[in-house]
Order: C-alpha cells, then sequence, then structure tokens
C-alpha cells in the first residue's frame, strides 16, 4: 500500500495506483478525456496535469505512480490555465455545431469547455476537413470532431480483441480508421461508440430521435445467456436508444444484438398471439429439402445451416390466429401423435438460457418424465 | 505476387520479424504498398489490418501509391535549408509539372521526395537522383540533371 | 613484403556522393595496371576509410609513404594519375593539390577520441580494427571484469549519455544491473533524426566495429545477451557496414554463443527503421523495434525496469557505445580529465551552414563556442557577418555572438536557452532570416509530432500558423506574447522530449532577436531579406545593362525591357522566387 497527500488529504491506495486512481478515490474533480479505468493508460490529452511537490514540471496523473509521501496538487491558477489552454487547442480544431450535434448535453468536451467557460478562443487556424462516407447501418463516424482520446481504438483492440479501427498518419493528420480508409467492417458491437467521449462516434440509429429528456429503465437484455444489464431510454412508451452502465456486472460492455438490436420492440411484424399454420392434406407437398450436410452456417448460401430452399414456405401454406388454449392443445394432441407413431425419441425439446433456472428445470422434467426421451438441449451451451 | 508474398511471409517467420520489416519487404518487392498484399498479410498473420495501415502511414519510408519512373530526393536538413534547398525544391515542381499536394507528376515519370536529412551536411544542399547522391547542388546543375533524365526517357 | 605506401581514400557518405569510389577504384586500378613493376605493387596499398570530417574538400586522399602523410584535397579520378607518377613514383607531392592551412586549422583544436579511427581505418575490415587494440577492451571486460567493474568505471569517468539528455551512463548502467530478469536488452540508438547532424552516421559508417564492441562491454555490464542497433532507413552506407562488422563478429566468436570464451552469450541484429523523427525518443523507438507506430508511452515505468517488450532495456546513442572501449582500455581517470568537471570526455559535433570549414570535429567539451565557429570553422563564409549558432537541432535553440564564449557542455548550452542536443550545429549569417529559421524548424517538428498528445499535435501546429502570419506580413500585436505563452505551455505539458523541445527555437529566438520579429510585424520588413512575401525584386536602372538575362530565366515572366536599355519587374506579376537575382551579373537587381 502507499500512502501520499492529495490536496492535503491523505490517502491510501494499493501498490501501482497512478495518482489518477488516489485522485479519483478521494472523489477530487479532475478532468480527464483520454483515460478509461479498464483500459491501458494513454497519456494523451494532458488534462489531468498535477504538480508534485518537487518536481519542476506538471505530471500526467493518469500515467504517474502514487509513491509513498508524495504531495500532490491537483489544483492551482497555473494547472487550471494550462488546462484551458489545452481545451482551447482542441476546441480550434473542433466543429463548433453543438446545436445539431447528437452528443450534445452528453459530451464530455461540451462540459469542460462550459465550466472553463470558453466563449472565446484566442486560437484559430486550419481545421481537419474529412468526407463523411459510412455505408453501414450502426456507427456514424463523424471523425472531424475526433479529439484522438484513442478510446475507440483501445477498446476494439484490448477489449473486443478486433482491431477494426486504429491511428492512421501522423501530426495533426492523425485520424483513427479502418485500414486503407475504407468504410468500417466489423462486428459493430458499438463499445467505440459507448466510450467516446464526443459526438465522433455515435449511433445511426438515433440520429434525431430526441438527445435529452429520456425516461431511463434498467433491465436485462433479452438475447441471450450473459444477460447483460441494459438501460433502456424511452420517450413516450418508446424505446429510442439502449446503453449500459458501468457500474453493472457487464461493466458497460454490450454486443451489437444488445446495444442495437432493439427495433424488435416496436415492430409491427412482431408476433402477439399463437399462430398456427394451415397447411395443404399432403403433408408431403412441403418441399423440406436440406443439404447433405447441412451448409456450414454465414457460408454464402447458407443461413444457419438451413438451404434457402426449405426457408420459404409452400405457396399454399397461410397461418390462423388462435387462442391460447387452442393452441396448448393443437401442442399437446401432436406431441402425443407422434409419439405414439414414431416414439419418444422422434421429439426433442431446447430451452432458452433467459428462462429462469425453474423453469428450465421444469422443462426437461417434463421432456424426460412426460415425454420419455433425453432429447434435451438449452441455447447457453452456445 | 503470391509467390512474392511467400517469400516475405518466410523471411518474417524466420528472422522473428515484424510489420516493419514485413512492410520494408513489400515496399521493397512492389514500390509502394499495395492494399491486397496486407490483407493478405492480415490474414496469414491474424493481425488486423488496421495495425499495417497505421504503422505504413506513420513512416514516411512507405508509400500508399505508386511512385513515379525516377525518383528525386531533395535534402530538408537545416544546412541544406540555409544554402537554398528550398529554392531547388520550388523549381523541381515547377519543372516537372507536379500537381499541388502531390509528389508524382502527372505522367508517372517522377517523384519529388523530401528528406529530414540525409547527414551529409558538409556538402549541402544534397540531392539524390534515383539514389545517386549528389552534393553541393545548384539550381543550373540539378536542370542539367533533369534534362537528361528527361531525353532518356 | 610489409606495404609501406598507404593511400586512403575518404568513403563516408559524403565521400561517396564526391565520387570517391571512383577514385578509389582508379587508385587501385593503376596500381595494378600494367606499366608498374609488381614488386612495386606489392608495396602498396589502396584502402577506403571512413569520414574523417572536412567534408567540405572531399574527396580527400591521405598518401603515406614511409610514414609521411600528404592530403589532398578534391581529388578526382582524372588527378590520380598525376599524383601516382609524380609522387608516389618519384616522390615530389603535387603541390598546387594538397590541402592548405584551412585543413590543418581544422583539425588542430581538436581531439578525437571517438573519431580516432575515422579517416584512419578500413571501417569493412575486422582486422583493421584489431590492428589498433579493437575488441582489447571487449576481452578485457568479458574474461576478466565483473559486471560491477565495468559499471564502476564507466561511472568513473563522468560519460553523459550523447544522445541529448545526458543522463550519465553510468548510473543508467548501474540500475540495467540492478534489476534481476531472465531476458533484457541492450538497444544502440541510431536513429539520428536531426537535421544537420550526422555525427552518428559517421561513426556507423567510419568505426562500426567500435560500436558494437561498446555494445558487447555494456551487455556484459547489464547483464542483458540481446541487442539491437536502431539504424534509420536514410543512412543505407551505416545499414552495410553494421550489418558486414557484425558478421565479422559472429564469424570471429566475437558475438553469439559464448563470446571470447568466456562463456557469455550475446546476440545482436540491426533494426532498419522507417522514416520518422519521433523515433529517436526512446519509448517510441522500442515501439518502433516492437513494429508498432512509434508513438512515445507514458513513462510508467523507467525503461530500465520495463522497456523493449515489457523488458529491461538499457539504450544509449551511437557516440556513447563508441567511447566505452577506449575508456576501458585507457581508464576513467584519462576520460574524465578530457572534459569539464561535470561532464567527461569529449563530443562529436557537425559543423555545417554558413562557415567556411563544413563538416564533423571532436573537441573535449568545455571549449568555447567561439572556438569552434572561428577556429575550427574558420569563420563565416564570404565575408559575411556571424548571426546565429543553431545547436541542439530542431529541440535546440539559436545563440547570439554575444554569448559565443559559453563552453559547451550540458548546462552552459541550457542556461543560453540551447541544449548540447545531439552536437549538431548550424552556423547562421546575416542572410538568415530568424524567424524564417525558427519557422523551419517549427514546421519540422510539426510535420514529426506522432499526433498523439494535444499540446504537441495541435499547439505547435497554431504556433506555425502565427510564425507563418509574422513571415508574410499578416502578423498582429500580441503575437509574440501569445507564441510565448503556447512555447511554454508546450514545453511543461507535452507527453514526450519531441512536444517538451520543439518551442526551442521559437523561444530562443524571441529571447535574442526579438527585435526581428518585431520588424517583421510593424514594418511589414524582413531585415535579412528572406520571407519572400516581405521582400520586393527590383532592378536599379543606373546598373542595369539591359543584357537580357534575367528576363531569359523569369519563370512568371515578369521582367519586361528592351535590349541595351534598363530593364523593369513587374512586381504584380513577380513570384519573387529568386531566379533573377541570381542570374545578374551586375548586381542590378536588389531585393529589400
Amino acid at each position: 500500500m502507499v500512502t501520499l497527500k492529495i490536496d492535503g488529504q491523505k490517502v491510501t491506495v494499493r501498490k501501482l495506483s497512478t495518482i489518477l486512481d488516489a485522485v479519483r478515490k478521494l472523489d477530487i474533480p479532475i478532468p480527464t478525456l483520454c483515460h478509461h479505468p479498464e483500459l491501458s493508460p494513454f497519456g494523451g490529452c494532458r488534462l489531468c496535469l498535477v504538480e508534485i511537490n518537487g518536481s519542476p514540471k506538471p505530471v500526467a496523473s493518469c500515467t504517474t505512480f502514487a509513491r509513498n509521501g508524495m504531495d500532490v496538487t491537483t489544483t492551482s491558477p497555473r494547472l487550471e490555465k494550462l488546462r484551458k489552454t489545452t481545451l482551447e487547442l482542441i476546441l480550434s480544431d473542433h466543429p463548433k455545431d453543438c446545436m445539431v450535434c447528437e452528443r450534445a448535453g452528453d459530451c464530455k468536451l461540451q462540459e469542460l469547455a462550459y465550466f472553463y467557460g470558453i466563449r472565446e478562443n484566442r486560437f484559430g487556424g486550419e481545421q481537419r476537413v474529412y468526407e463523411k462516407k459510412d455505408n453501414n447501418p450502426f456507427i456514424a463516424r463523424d471523425m472531424e470532431k475526433c479529439i484522438l482520446c484513442g478510446q475507440c481504438v483501445r477498446i476494439c483492440d484490448e477489449i473486443q480483441g478486433v482491431g477494426a479501427i486504429d491511428f492512421a498518419y501522423r501530426g495533426l493528420r492523425t485520424k483513427i480508421c479502418p485500414p486503407f480508409e475504407n468504410d468500417l467492417n466489423c462486428e459493430f458491437c458499438g463499445q467505440c461508440v459507448a466510450v467516446c467521449p464526443t459526438g465522433a462516434l455515435t449511433g445511426k440509429m438515433w440520429d434525431q430521435k430526441g438527445r435529452q429528456n429520456f425516461k431511463e429503465v434498467d433491465t436485462v437484455c433479452p438475447y441471450c445467456g450473459c444477460g447483460c444489464n441494459i438501460t433502456l431510454h424511452i420517450w413516450r412508451n418508446e424505446v429510442r436508444r439502449v446503453s449500459s452502465k458501468e457500474e453493472t456486472l457487464n461493466e458497460g460492455w454490450l454486443c451489437a444484438k444488445g446495444r442495437f438490436g432493439y427495433g424488435f420492440i416496436h415492430s409491427p411484424d412482431r408476433l402477439k398471439k399463437p399462430l398456427i399454420r394451415t397447411a395443404p392434406k399432403d403433408i408431403s407437398a412441403f418441399p423440406i429439402h436440406q443439404t447433405n450436410p447441412p451448409l456450414p452456417p454465414f457460408t454464402k448460401g447458407g443461413r444457419g445451416g438451413i438451404h434457402p430452399s426449405s426457408f420459404s414456405l409452400h405457396p399454399l401454406s397461410s397461418f390462423k390466429e388462435v387462442s391460447w388454449d387452442e393452441a396448448f392443445d393443437y401442442i399437446a394432441n401432436r406431441l402425443k401423435q407422434i409419439k405414439e407413431n414414431y416414439g419418444p425419441d422422434a421429439i426433442g425439446g431446447l430451452s432458452s438460457a433467459r428462462c429462469t433456472s425453474e423453469e428450465n428445470y421444469l422443462f426437461q422434467k417434463f421432456f424426460r418424465a412426460v415425454i420419455g426421451t433425453n432429447n434435451i438441449d438449452h441455447c447457453a451451451r452456445y | 505476387m503470391e509467390e512474392i508474398l511467400q517469400k516475405i511471409l518466410g523471411e518474417y517467420r524466420e528472422n522473428e520479424g515484424n510489420i516493419i520489416s514485413i512492410l520494408q519487404d513489400i515496399e521493397k518487392a512492389f514500390g509502394f504498398i499495395p492494399e491486397e498484399t496486407v490483407t493478405w498479410f492480415s490474414k496469414k498473420l491474424d493481425i488486423p489490418a488496421s495495425r499495417f495501415f497505421g504503422t505504413a502511414t506513420f513512416y514516411s519510408q512507405f508509400h500508399l501509391k505508386p511512385r513515379g519512373k525516377n525518383i528525386i530526393t531533395v535534402c530538408r536538413g537545416t544546412a541544406c535549408h540555409v544554402k537554398g534547398s528550398e529554392k531547388l525544391l520550388n523549381r523541381l515542381f515547377l519543372e516537372l509539372d507536379i500537381p499541388p499536394d502531390e509528389e508524382t507528376s502527372t505522367d508517372s515519370k517522377f517523384t519529388i521526395e523530401k528528406v529530414n536529412c540525409i547527414g551529409a551536411c558538409g556538402i549541402a544542399p544534397v540531392t539524390i537522383l534515383n539514389k545517386e547522391v549528389l552534393g553541393k547542388m545548384t539550381l543550373d546543375n540539378l536542370m542539367k540533371e533533369v534534362k537528361k533524365i528527361k531525353a532518356r526517357e | 613484403m610489409d606495404k609501406d605506401i598507404l593511400i586512403k581514400v575518404c568513403t563516408g557518405t559524403g565521400g561517396v556522393a564526391s565520387g570517391s569510389k571512383e577514385v578509389l577504384e582508379t587508385f587501385k586500378g593503376t596500381i595494378s595496371s600494367a606499366g608498374i613493376a609488381a614488386s612495386f605493387s606489392e608495396r602498396c596499398s589502396a584502402q577506403r576509410v571512413g569520414c574523417r570530417g572536412f567534408c567540405a574538400q572531399d574527396v580527400l586522399v591521405d598518401v603515406i609513404i614511409n610514414g609521411e602523410k600528404t592530403t589532398y584535397k578534391h581529388v578526382k579520378p582524372d588527378m590520380v594519375g598525376k599524383i601516382f607518377t609524380e609522387h608516389i613514383l618519384n616522390g615530389t607531392p603535387v603541390a598546387e593539390w594538397i590541402v592548405d592551412k584551412d585543413y590543418h586549422t581544422f583539425h588542430q583544436k581538436q581531439t578525437k577520441v571517438v573519431l580516432s579511427h575515422c579517416g584512419e581505418i578500413d571501417p569493412e575490415d575486422i582486422h583493421a580494427y584489431r590492428a589498433v587494440d579493437g575488441y582489447k577492451a571487449a576481452k578485457m571486460a568479458l574474461t576478466s571484469m565483473s559486471s560491477q567493474e565495468i559499471v564502476n568505471i564507466v561511472k568513473n569517468s563522468n560519460l553523459r549519455g550523447r544522445g541529448g539528455a545526458g543522463f550519465p551512463t553510468g548510473l543508467k548502467w548501474e540500475l540495467g544491473l540492478r534489476i534481476a530478469s531472465d531476458i533484457k536488452y541492450v538497444i544502440c540508438n541510431g536513429d539520428e533524426g536531426d537535421p544537420g547532424a550526422f555525427m552518428d552516421r559517421s561513426v556507423m559508417e567510419g568505426d562500426p566495429h567500435a560500436v558494437i564492441e561498446g555494445m558487447i562491454i555494456c551487455a556484459k555490464a547489464t547483464e542483458s545477451h540481446h541487442g539491437y542497433i536502431y539504424v534509420r532507413a536514410e543512412y543505407p552506407l551505416a545499414v552495410k557496414r553494421l550489418q558486414m562488422a557484425i558478421e565479422q563478429c559472429y564469424e570471429a566468436g566475437f558475438l553469439g554463443k559464448n563470446t571470447f570464451g568466456s562463456g557469455f552469450d550475446f546476440d545482436l541484429k540491426i533494426f532498419q527503421g522507417a522514416g520518422a523523427f519521433v523515433c529517436g525518443e526512446a519509448t517510441a523507438l522500442m515501439r518502433s523495434i516492437e513494429g508498432k507506430r512509434g508513438m512515445p508511452t507514458p513513462k510508467l515505468w523507467r525503461s530500465a525496469e520495463k522497456g523493449l517488450w515489457d523488458r529491461p532495456t538499457v539504450l544509449n546513442n551511437v557516440e556513447t557505445f563508441a567511447n566505452i572501449p577506449r575508456i576501458i582500455l585507457r581508464g576513467a581517470d584519462w576520460f574524465m580529465r578530457l572534459g569539464t568537471e561535470r561532464s567527461g570526455g569529449t563530443k562529436v559535433i557537425s559543423l555545417s551552414g554558413k562557415v567556411k570549414n563544413t563538416g564533423l570535429i571532436e573537441v573535449p567539451l568545455g571549449v568555447t563556442l567561439r572556438e569552434i565557429v572561428y577556429e575550427i570553422g574558420g569563420g563565416i563564409e564570404g565575408g559575411k557577418s556571424f548571426k546565429a549558432l543553431q545547436t541542439g537541432g530542431p529541440s535546440g535553440g539559436c545563440i547570439p555572438e554575444e554569448l559565443l564564449d559559453t563552453e559547451v557542455d550540458y548546462e552552459s548550452l541550457a542556461l543560453a536557452g540551447s541544449i548540447m542536443g545531439s552536437g549538431g550545429m548550424v552556423v547562421l549569417d546575416e542572410t538568415s532570416c530568424m524567424v524564417n529559421t525558427a519557422k523551419f524548424f517549427l514546421e519540422f517538428t510539426q510535420s514529426e509530432s506522432c499526433g498523439k498528445c494535444t499540446p504537441c499535435r495541435i499547439g505547435t501546429k497554431r504556433m506555425l500558423e502565427i510564425l507563418e502570419r509574422i513571415t508574410t506580413g499578416r502578423g498582429k500585436e500580441g503575437d509574440l506574447e501569445l507564441l510565448e505563452e503556447l512555447g511554454h505551455y508546450i514545453r511543461a505539458t507535452s507527453l514526450c522530449g519531441l512536444g517538451m523541445t520543439a518551442p526551442n527555437p521559437v523561444l530562443s529566438t524571441l529571447r535574442y532577436f526579438r527585435d526581428e520579429y518585431e520588424q517583421h510585424i510593424r514594418n511589414k520588413k524582413c531585415p535579412a531579406a528572406v520571407c519572400r512575401d516581405l521582400i520586393t525584386y527590383s532592378i536599379l536602372e543606373a546598373v542595369c545593362t539591359g543584357c537580357g538575362a534575367c528576363k531569359r530565366v523569369c519563370p512568371a515572366d515578369a521582367i519586361r525591357g528592351v535590349r541595351k536599355k534598363p530593364h523593369r519587374i513587374n512586381t504584380e506579376l513577380c513570384v519573387k522566387c529568386g531566379t533573377c537575382f541570381d542570374a545578374c551579373k551586375f548586381k542590378a537587381i536588389t531585393k529589400v
């Protein structure tokens, strides 16, 4: 353990903690733009500078280890002036279109500009001009707003293990982009969007869907067995955005489905009542031809192993809306029939990781005891 | 092309190379870094293509576009600067009809490059014409050399 | 039979550019040609040697007959015949081609330690190096000294890092030795990126074995078994010579397993840089060897603890390593006494710019800048007056006339607002504009910024824009104060050395040549007549003979006039390229 003094207060932190960790432990506000507690230290924005007694130059607190007996000052007229200059410089190469920016109100840079009262900028000059040309449906990139904090690069590499983007070029021309400045071509987890401190990276489907005054509802992601904690941003009973908070069990990380796959909620195609398919009498008229062996998923022409020809329905088949009672009767009858005709092992059950343990227990009990088969599986086996 | 890339890959494995050494070999073999080669190596080595691109654009030795047949390098070191290398450079751009912000002439015959310092300050200003280092360069001599190359083309 | 006639031809990059290869070939051809008796040919040896420093008079050739040395300057292949017949065969030196007194004053004030082999031995031959006690020190270190003993000698010698920062080398090695790890690295920084500096290139080209020997000793001192020499891509000849030297060492058993039969293993590799100035910064250099973008990384750990691939790493500059074998052989005391109280030894300096004798020099620490400029350098070229001495490259500053008595050492130069840096010195005369010079350096650092931290990426660009404003006549009151504030800000907040020192050229010129800046801003004039937008070319009608030379060379067609009558420049059309100014033989064109 290491004990040091910050702004006159004593604090003890673990060995190999940075000064910033210690500052945060004392809940002293200190501005940062490139720091993220889960990512490797970067030291690029130079806002978290602090003075250490006995050291002639200020140091970046995010990249300096706390040492025993250090006497740290987090704010002084000199430090605040340096920070203000840094912000002025960043803003001198940043579009001033906050009124239409997706991130306004939730932008770290905007907040800092407000706190430091930067109405007028002493610096003008050349600004970056980039073409916006992304064709993907999920992530909008406005790289003129990028402050090169590198959080997106680090999260993509260190957390996702993808490395779809990286720093390219150098000097003022430095930019973060996919290889050869092509369109983004990744798994679109949107983690980069989540950590971006400015409006450089945003969700495309959030565009003009509101920025503030959402009702926030914490819930669990409906997709897989991970059960990530998510927060729905709701406006007039409509889910407009999904995010996840840092202090959750999934540490705020989400995947493409959890973050962007909420379109089904308000989809008009969504099923709300049971349907029974009515098909022609002659069952053999159904063209259920499966290739043997099935095509592996995600290969050309393969749809999760199902041949495309079996994907479309028979032209004469249609659906009939029924009540739940009718549906259960129908299921029970058909299961009975199949068991009688072909034996219990002709039936298999697939349960869901999204069900509770009790529900899953009941499901397997039903298959083993009632139907009499061990053909039972579960999607959380991945 | 596949063959050349395989050879580079072999050398990389043998000498415990890295992205830079691969890019250096690609640059040597093709004169620039073609996108396909990066994609190829990225797949073979399971290193994201963005790393290659980031590295290639960081170092001035690597080029993303094919370069001209003749390469004229003008040293922009301090000694060369005070001895008038900027004049040489401006004249070359004018003479060889190279569009602004580009370094290769429209007919891809000439590429003009600036280099930070080749460390031959004693004989400033220095230019390199197709790998031949020429010291104490004057405007007249440079134009003569350019004319010679032009006549050959 | 002993070779008692030696012909030494300088083959550094400067020499090669002046045609030394052809000169050497011609000598070799002449020696073995039919007309010469075989018994005589056998006594002759023509050899290549490294750069001796005086590049301005290349190709330099030494002819040594029975130990008596004559040096010829500006030798061309067609001069070889005459030198050979008159001097070598008949014993009468060709007087008109022998170097003049400049060559001797150039060398008089120098003390050659690091450069002692450059220009004397064949750099491509390990035997030549061994003949001058080469690898004796390494053998001694490996077979009869402990690591701590070596560290103590280096500590006592007062050797400080020659890369620029001047960190005591012995201390660095001691740190490296103390930290235990199964893998440790020794790196030689040969990424000499400062424009105007070529010390390291000359050492790597002229005495590659000394660098390798220094590294072997360092490896032993820090108990590491892996080494890298990082050479910048712009130095192909240095790479070639080092590669040859390494191969020769592996063959001789000085590198690899069980070096010198001592049981100590040391592997050495060359890593070629790919063209980025910032890679001279230690952490950026290590990222570069790892194959990454050369972006400096925050110094959470010291390199001695976690450097290359997170392993303990000792990194020193080429010149630092080249000093080591001499220190081991001749003792710490000898080396310490060469320099000043706080830093021992000599410093290799590349002297260039508007000085008569340009080239590579080596002086003991503590000589004054005046001695370097006026005695070794022979004063200003072309009878012009001295204005400033730029030291330390783009990270350094400009020192004015009144501070020329400053001594060359780390502290004194820092006090004068500049730095020692890697040792580049560029002399500026009255025709150099200080604002333009500052702009030149800032342009350089700005384009070489890695782009990681805000002050360096955007701050230097904004400074440059202000300078551009000033040099094009759009400067405003308050610009200088803003430049100063930004400069101090960048110095205080940048992540790495490149950013921290980037404002130095601007701050130091503002300190000593503020009036020049003010003239640009208030009077819209460039006193040195350099800044293009602030000068006007005009023709003195009284002097103009109407020869039309200016009219013919004008690329903008801005000059009009009838033959034999005074011409005129149309200032609207003039692009201020200065071609007419150079073309006029009658000095009829003025620029103000």
